[in-house]
């Protein structure tokens, strides 16, 4: 077994007392005492998570624009504005989906793109592949670390930790990026996230990510594990590749018919004959979201009972905001209303509704 | 490391025992088992005047990160209850010896808590188990 990475941030969480676990390859911290009061933090208040060990991907040239249409579900046409995001799927050629990712218009020479952690070296061997033969340039951006401040409160104390640093970030609208860099380094922040909370990314050289850090705990800004990342995520309805999707998904089956630009017509992007087709035959199923009405705690692979026939969760956990357990789970595509998970040999009733369950860090169901 | 008071009587699945001065036993997991499972959700308790036998599933906790059986360290009946674990099934986690008792129990056999695992073997145990 190879010895698991550590972030430019280990110390740090050695510091804050994190309980670490090796992530995809990475020692990272599951929690810092309290997954529950974690979460509560990021939904109440302001919590960062340290996610340099996701991937980032610089990517330039004059055939990049093109080269991006043809790589990704969703078309980056959409974003043409500097600092734009975009969230997509990159599929293959049978329209299942090799990793979800979000990407960044800059300029019309560069795009930066965030692909996650687990999938690094698989999306990279493909990217490289694809853009055999195109003017366009790939650099793994491994120089940089990556912070994520989360909360109702996360922008006013990360500004009031970071100060002029990041000024061009206070007008930043959601889901826009700004390019930060001055001659003491390349800092860029993204008002993106993965709670369904306000908040930032904020990619910054390696060398300055200890610092930063300490800025932010001096401010109020507490550390959050991963098993909050999780809780948060699902909550707020985002899927995590792997569980909810993966090589064998189609984008139609896991909930992301939205990030799916089928329109304009001629755009040819790989996997979309596949996609084409099941969109025509209608996918046999669909991506809803589940409520346990009684006590327990739901979890991914659990088999799920409709009427029109057995399904399975994909994700779950308990939900701290709602106090109930909750999960995403692929069903029928006709299935409503109610449904039966199999828990350890029992049968308990849940509910099948629209994701996401909360909003604004309230649970969106009584 | 974690708290094993050295008064208590332990199991190999990680229950704790306390005699009680009326020869009753309370019963609940230790801080290594709470420690290791994570944030509790839900605490699943037998039924007062339920009887088992020792090793027997009697309860179940539900951690965020797995749910976890709980085994009846001795043969008898349950007397009592904790039913404060309903709205803070947290306690366990915080106070895992106190106020996280799970539940009380009147043995068969006075004398088979005797021959549960004391602090000393406990420890020995967890150091093995690597944690």
């Amino acid at each position: 077994m190879p010895t698991p990475q550590r972030t430019p941030l280990h110390p740090q969480h050695l510091a804050s007392g994190a309980k670490l676990v090796d992530f995809a390859g990475w020692e990272m911290p599951i929690h810092y005492g309290s997954q529950l009061e974690e979460h509560h933090q990021v939904r109440n208040d302001a919590g960062m998570f340290d996610v340099s060990h996701m991937v980032v991907l610089d990517l330039t040239g004059n055939e990049v624009t093109d080269f991006l249409r043809r790589l990704l579900a969703n078309d980056v046409a959409r974003i043409q504005t500097p600092g734009k995001a975009l969230y997509s799927c990159m599929l293959n050629e049978r329209g299942g989906v090799i990793d979800d990712l979000i990407v960044y218009f800059m300029d019309d020479n560069w795009y930066r793109m965030v692909v996650n952690a687990a999938t690094r070296d698989k999306d990279l061997a493909w990217i490289r592949q694809q853009a055999e033969d195109r003017e366009v340039q790939i650099r793994e951006r491994d120089d940089l670390a990556m912070i994520a401040v989360q909360g109702p409160n996360a922008r006013d104390k990360t500004h009031a930790a970071l100060g002029a640093r990041i000024d061009p970030a206070h007008d930043l609208k959601p889901f826009f990026a700004i390019d930060c860099r001055d001659t003491k380094g390349e800092w860029f922040v993204a008002r993106t996230g993965y709670t369904g909370e306000d908040g930032y990314e904020i990619m910054l050289p390696a060398a300055q990510a200890g610092d930063t850090w300490e800025a932010l705990l001096a401010a109020g800004v507490r550390p959050i594990g991963l098993g909050a990342r999780d809780t948060l995520r699902l909550e707020a309805g985002m899927n995590l590749y792997g569980q909810d999707m993966d090589e064998d998904t189609s984008p139609l089956e896991a909930g992301l018919a939205w990030t799916v630009a089928f329109e304009p017509l001629d755009r040819d992007f790989i996997g979309r004959t596949a996609l084409e087709a099941q969109k025509t035959a209608g996918p046999a199923n669909k991506l809803v979201g589940l409520i346990l009405e009684d006590r327990g705690v739901l979890r991914a692979h659990q088999k799920v009972l409709t009427e029109l026939g057995a399904g399975e969760t994909t994700s779950g956990s308990f939900s701290p905001t709602l106090g109930k357990a909750i999960a995403l789970a692929r069903v029928p595509a006709a299935a409503t209303d109610n449904c039966t998970v199999e828990i350890r040999g029992k049968q308990l009733a849940a509910r099948i509704v629209k994701y996401p369950f909360a909003r604004n860090g309230k649970s969106l169901f009584d | 490391m974690s708290n094993v008071p050295n008064e208590l009587r332990y199991t190999k699945s990680h229950e704790w025992v306390r005699t009680e001065a009326d020869g009753s036993v309370t019963v609940g997991i230790t801080d290594h088992a709470q420690e290791l499972l994570g944030d509790m959700v839900f605490i699943e308790l037998p039924e007062t005047e339920a009887n088992y036998t020792a090793g027997e599933e009697c309860a179940v906790v539900e951690s965020v990160k797995a749910a976890s059986d709980v085994y009846s360290p001795i043969t008898g009946e349950v007397i009592a209850v904790n039913e404060e674990l309903a709205d803070a099934p947290e306690t366990v986690n915080q106070d895992p010896y106190d106020t996280g008792w799970m539940f009380k129990m009147q043995p068969e056999d006075a004398g088979e808590v005797d021959e549960l695992m004391d602090a000393e073997a406990y420890n020995e145990l967890i150091a093995e188990e690597g944690h």
